[in-house]
């Protein structure tokens, strides 16, 4: 099989990891008492950002990926991302690295299962590798490196041919060979099944270089076209759309490989939406009911948060509730829930933080902005810092 | 009744009548594991004095081999482990397993990263085994063993990631197997080959082979096998192939299917036939009926009619089957007349069988 598939693993595999951690660290809030040290600024973020990927595209580290050899183990590959993971200030609790790896593998085997031909996983590739170049595009150093691996890909890369290509993705499907960890992303999406196998749709556009099916040609000996026949194919497809660029830049056409966290979930656009039209009219008089039943809720919910924290400061759990861990993956394990989850929607749009402490504010009759959400100084204010740290 | 307007009668009323489709799905025969994404992962034994139907599917370093009753009430199970030779458990690849027909025996013929390993037919004694030249490190070009056929009397062709194909002289019984010749045509991985299937002494061409570049070159066997013509391929990838009545049918990772003459290499027909990468072909030698089954979750059904006299080839459409959310990887008749037919598809541990109505 394949001895080339390990940078294109890491690749993909890391380029997933990142957009979850991103998504992840933008959501976290972890402080218990307020204090500066447990709160993740953008600044903190950036710097995890760029400590993972310089270590994920430090030259060494390439190269010894790109000397051919058989793909890792689950094992050793959980491993290597837990290393490049804690390449960082940040240290992952081993739940959530379990449940980081599933996401990861999950959303790459459904990269590549999906993906129309085999040289397309490049494209994937690239698209990871685009999002990547956007994390630390305030950083030349390592946007330099980032760079520069990119060339050594595409040089080793772009040669193989697709049957070669092909080996290498049957090679990667072997490796992710009975893995059905149902993520709720993907079944909210009807991309994944209630049993966890993936969604393969008879279709849309034949990949470039297919012909659309449906169509007998028959030739004379001399090779001249002498008949046409068409037959019922049972599928719809059409033409194929253009190719994407293999080049350094470009656009890449397929959207499998790019960052599908980074778009807010249609409910909550939905239910900010609302808030916003309430608002835009006079002050919701419920408002203030609402946000006090919040915050009774979310200080059960906060009570309950602290068994699950580990030390302060500088731990992450990236899926702290329980909540939070069905939201992202709904593997059907056995990790019983100790407690009851409430189903609340805490937000996570800064628009609505911000109409409800325009909300608050006129309640408690002070005339100001809003404030950003961790400098308290009214009741509404406090619940609002308080709903933030629990998102 | 013309036959064109047989099948074309059969076309219409399997879009309206669910009980005159031509196949009808059928129990499927659970196995121990699922299925690897390879080509042409699906190998059937017809072993008619007992009544019974050997199946074999790959899955990483093992092969499940099944063996199922024609009452479908006994099924028995045995897993084949890919074989290294200074090691006791492997993890070497398998890249296809497939039953190897020769008049006085039938071989089961394993290939793999490390080499080629050949078992009686059920599976139980290993016979032989060929180890490949693996480099000490490990190269960008991969190393492995795929495409199998049995030819005429007595050989059995192994096809190598280097492009070279191995000839193996099989005496009617026993152990003493031997490496006559090595093919040295193609410069690219071969991906499948077959041997002529309709029985018919008359055929000059025995085999063809095929690589990850489309190209196929047709041989006739012998004490040195004889290159009698090559066919180009144009960088697109033939993962399946087979040879009947002189013809050969080539399926492509574009989904398309063309027919050539085997001697000359002159195209008879090109058919847009699916919509991703073919992984599979197969035909029932007695009816011509020919399988074909892709990544795109189909597994057609065409009817070829060959008349050498006119030198001409025919090819009609009967049949679809959709196995729903699946890449399929193997499909194969399971008996000579296309009777019934199996079906293996990626992640699925299952064998799933169709009979005609």
């Amino acid at each position: 099989m394949s001895m080339t598939t390990l940078p294109l693993v890491f690749i993909n595999l890391g380029g997933e990891m990142l957009y979850i951690l991103d998504q992840r660290l933008r959501a976290q809030k972890t402080a218990e008492d307020n204090t500066q040290k447990g709160i993740w600024s953008e600044d903190d973020r950036k710097r995890v950002m760029n400590d993972i990927i310089a270590t994920m595209f430090n030259k060494a580290f390439m190269e010894e990926l790109l000397k051919p050899q058989d793909v890792y183990s689950h094992r050793a590959l959980r491993t290597v991302l837990t290393r490049l993971a804690h390449a960082s200030i940040m240290r992952l609790n081993q739940a959530s690295m379990d449940r980081l790896y599933e996401l990861m593998v999950m959303a790459f085997k459904y990269q590549l299962l999906l993906c129309p031909r085999p040289r397309d996983l490049l494209l994937i590739s690239y698209n990871h590798i685009d999002a990547i170049r956007e994390f630390v595009r305030n950083t030349p150093s390592v946007l330099n490196q980032v760079d520069e691996t990119h060339r050594k890909i595409i040089e080793v890369y772009t040669p193989l041919s697709d049957g070669e290509l092909q080996l290498l993705r049957q090679t990667l499907l072997i490796f992710l060979q009975d893995m059905h960890v149902r993520v709720s992303f993907f079944l909210k999406d009807k991309v994944q099944n209630p049993n966890g196998r993936f969604v393969l749709s008879t279709t849309g556009p034949v990949p470039h270089g297919t012909e659309v099916p449906g169509l007998i040609r028959v030739f004379s000996r001399s090779g001249r076209e002498i008949k046409r026949l068409e037959f019922p194919t049972e599928g719809n497809y059409t033409s194929s759309i253009r190719v994407g660029s293999f080049e350094l830049f470009g656009d890449r056409v397929i959207r499998f490989g790019t960052n599908m966290y980074s778009a807010t979930p249609p409910e909550e656009t939905h239910t900010s939406k609302n808030y916003s039209q309430k608002t835009n009219s006079e002050p919701n008089p419920l408002a203030k009911e609402e946000l006090n039943l919040l915050a009774r809720l979310m200080g059960r919910m906060e009570i309950l948060n602290q068994n699950n924290d580990s030390e302060i400061g500088f731990r992450v759990s990236l899926f702290s509730t329980e909540q939070e861990e069905k939201d992202i993956v709904a593997s059907g394990r056995s990790g019983d829930p100790s407690f009851e989850v409430i189903n609340i929607q805490a937000t996570q749009d800064t628009q609505v933080n911000k109409e409800l402490a325009r909300i608050a504010g006129e309640f408690t009759k002070e005339v100001e902005e809003p404030e950003p959400p961790d400098g308290p100084s009214n009741k509404g204010e406090d619940l609002l810092t308080m709903m933030d740290e629990l998102v | 009744m013309t036959f064109h307007a047989k099948v074309e009668l059969s076309l219409w009323l399997q879009r309206t009548r669910d009980d005159l489709k031509m196949y009808h799905k059928e129990k499927s025969i659970q196995i121990k594991s699922s299925a690897s994404a390879l080509y042409n992962n699906l190998s059937v034994l017809r072993i008619a004095p007992r009544n019974l139907t050997y199946f074999s599917v790959v899955h990483a370093n093992m092969v499940n081999m099944v063996s199922a009753s024609w009452d479908g009430l006994n099924y028995s199970h045995r897993q084949l482990q890919s074989k290294e030779p200074n090691v006791t458990t492997s993890s070497s690849l398998i890249m296809q397993a497939a039953w190897c027909v020769l008049p006085y025996r039938e071989i089961l013929v394993l290939t793999s990263q490390k080499g080629i390993q050949m078992y009686e037919s059920d599976g139980s004694i290993m016979v032989y085994w060929h180890a490949l030249d693996t480099p000490e490190t490990p190269t960008a070009q991969a190393v492995f063993a795929r495409g199998i056929a049995a030819v005429r009397d007595k050989y059995i062709c192994v096809g190598i990631s280097s492009g070279s194909v191995l000839v193996f002289d099989v005496p009617s019984k026993g152990s003493n197997i031997t490496l006559s010749e090595v093919l040295e045509e193609h410069k690219e991985s071969i991906t499948d080959m077959a041997s002529e299937c309709s029985g018919s002494l008359e055929c000059i061409a025995d085999l063809v082979s095929a690589d990850d570049s489309g190209n196929l070159s047709v041989w006739k066997s012998g004490e040195d096998f004889q290159l009698l013509n090559k066919i180009p391929g144009f960088d697109m990838s033939c993962s399946s192939v087979k040879l009947w009545k002189g013809t050969v049918v080539a399926g492509y990772g574009t989904g398309q299917i063309r027919l050539y003459e085997a001697i000359t290499g002159i195209i008879h027909a090109e058919i847009n036939a699916h919509a991703r990468w073919i992984y599979s072909l197969d035909i029932a030698p007695f009816s011509g009926l020919l399988l074909s089954a892709a990544e795109d979750s189909l597994v057609r059904v065409w009817h070829l009619t060959v008349t050498p006299e006119t030198n001409s080839v025919e090819i009609v459409h009967m049949y679809n089957e959709c196995v729903t959310d699946t890449q399929i990887c193997g499909a194969k008749f399971c008996d000579g007349d296309g009777y019934a037919f199996a079906v293996t598809g990626y992640d699925l541990s299952e064998i799933i069988r169709y009979t005609q109505a």
